[in-house]
């Protein structure tokens, strides 16, 4: 399939997503579902990649600053500024695309083969709107609140790091987190964990809609819907970035 | 009642279905049999609307289906229940939840409303307590009748089921057709049936089209299907060294 026509059936894909629901009160009872699934599931990994990643970022910027002449709470500095810019947003994206693309593109995959999709067309329901609108609306909703949890958590993660390793004291890197803060930076990240969360389960549902054959195409097409997802969220990390920051 | 007119289905280049006219009427079974990949399947799928059809026309109760909206089509589609093959109930679901899933979508019951018209449709298909079981934990033939309530807890006009006695043993197999053929004069709906089960045509067959490589060779009904001359029909219905043997005795 050349890309237009992928573009094209993505596009009409999304009318029909988003075209009125059948009946509000299930869509919103599905949401809530989702939400659980798709958000409240991914608060564990957030949690664990961003303490480690905020004291990794700590430890290799103590690293790089041998020179005694340069403040230590700078280090503090650079693991806010590195968390909020960018690990916050688009790695936890990255790391979303992978866990939550995949289980969404194998989802939607298996309702397609097993013909659970036909039934619910058979039944006069939009099953592209009832199966894709909720987790699209419930990831929009939660993944920002992920993302606010990765950057407590990272920098909570860096400055147990310091103190652990003595890398920097506890006053210094607090006084660095506190240094020149720009609220900014997070209504930044938070525009952009709207766009991932909708790149990621658009993405990964088309995929799983439009699969034909058995389990080894379910497979295949969670792997496009991650990887595609991946890409389109560097991308469009870049396209932010540059509309947002320059 | 059910027409289709001079109906063509391509996939690519390949023709499935070929200038394919029948009608399928109300308070019978009508069954479409052939040889497996002969295009029944494709045509089933075709008049409820989930393949596109390249020519022709279906009518249901003279409305032009082919004509209407994607919304018209959406509202019809609640007129019709569709057993599938591999009965495509929802496998994170109990039973009750598949059957209870159009009343909650379409219908403004109370829950005790809906809960009796579940309870009614599975007692029609002869099953009881497995409301809080889900598919995983049912048998074939369980899952088919499953299937069944779920596409008459509407009250559908028409009803369609594709190959409902694949996977099941002669006996249920026997037990599901006597229940599709009861629902079909009790309720005074069009059935369509996919098979190639040449027990179901003998049982249920009322109204039976042949098909045969994409197009339609031969209709009649179960009486008339014995006595046919049609070569292809013959050696379907004759595939057998037993039935062969029965027909030479005739």
């Amino acid at each position: 399939m050349g890309i237009f026509t992928v573009l094209g059936r993505y596009v009409l894909l999304l009318y029909k997503v988003f075209s009125k629901p059948e009946k509000m009160k299930i869509y919103a009872r599905q949401t809530v579902v989702e939400i659980e699934n798709l958000g409240l599931n991914s608060i564990g990994i957030v949690i664990i990649i961003s303490i480690f990643i905020g004291a990794v970022i700590t430890l290799q910027t103590r690293y790089n600053l041998e020179n005694s002449w340069i403040p230590l709470y700078l280090i503090g500095l650079t693991a806010r500024d590195t968390i909020l810019l960018e690990f916050s947003s688009t790695m936890v994206g990255l790391i979303l695309a992978g866990k939550v693309g995949s289980n969404i593109a194998s989802e939607i995959g298996h309702m397609r083969i097993t013909e659970q999709i036909d039934a619910l067309e058979m039944m006069g329901i939009n099953s592209a709107s009832y199966l894709i609108l909720p987790k699209i609306v419930a990831a929009v909703i939660f993944n920002p609140l992920l993302t606010i949890i990765s950057m407590i958590v990272g920098i909570f993660g860096g400055w147990l790091a310091a103190i652990i390793t003595g890398a920097v004291s506890s006053a210094d890197y607090i006084y660095g987190i506190q240094y020149w803060f720009e609220p900014f930076y997070v209504t930044y990240a938070l525009v952009k964990t709207v766009v991932y969360a909708f790149i990621i389960t658009s993405v990964s549902a088309f995929y799983g809609y439009y699969v034909k054959g058995g389990a080894l195409e379910v497979g295949r097409c969670s792997t496009k819907g991650v990887v595609y997802s991946s890409i389109l969220i560097l991308l469009f990390d870049v396209i932010l970035t540059q509309l947002m920051l320059s | 009642m059910i027409s289709v007119a001079n109906i063509y289905k391509l996939f690519g280049k390949e023709t499935v279905l070929k200038d394919i006219s029948v009608t399928f009427d109300q308070g019978k079974s009508n069954l479409i049999i052939g040889r497996s990949g002969s295009g029944k399947t494709v045509l089933l799928k075709s008049i409820v609307g989930l393949h596109d059809v390249d020519r022709g026309a279906i009518y249901f109760d003279n409305r032009n289906f082919l004509e209407m909206s994607d919304k018209q089509k959406q509202e019809l589609r609640k007129e019709m229940g569709m057993l599938f093959q591999g009965t495509a109930l929802f496998d994170s679901l109990t039973v009750e939840e598949n059957i209870i899933f159009p009343l909650q979508m379409f219908t403004d019951m109370t829950y005790d409303e809906k809960i009796e018209r579940v309870n009614t449709c599975l007692k029609m298909v002869n099953l009881e307590k497995v409301n809080h079981l889900y598919p995983a934990e049912l048998s074939g033939g369980m899952k088919k009748r499953v299937g069944i309530a779920r596409a008459i807890v509407q009250s559908p006009k028409y009803l369609f089921c594709d190959e409902p006695n694949s996977g099941l043993d002669p006996i249920t197999a026997l037990v599901i057709d006597k229940l599709i053929s009861d629902i079909t004069h009790e309720l005074n709906i069009t059935t369509i049936v996919n098979t190639h089960d040449m027990n179901s045509v003998m049982e249920i067959g009322e109204k039976v089209v042949f098909i045969h490589e994409g197009i339609k060779c031969w209709e009649g009904t179960k009486d008339e299907i014995l006595n046919s001359d049609d070569k292809y029909l013959n050696n379907f219905v004759f595939a057998s060294n037993l039935a062969k043997k029965i027909k030479k005795m005739k």
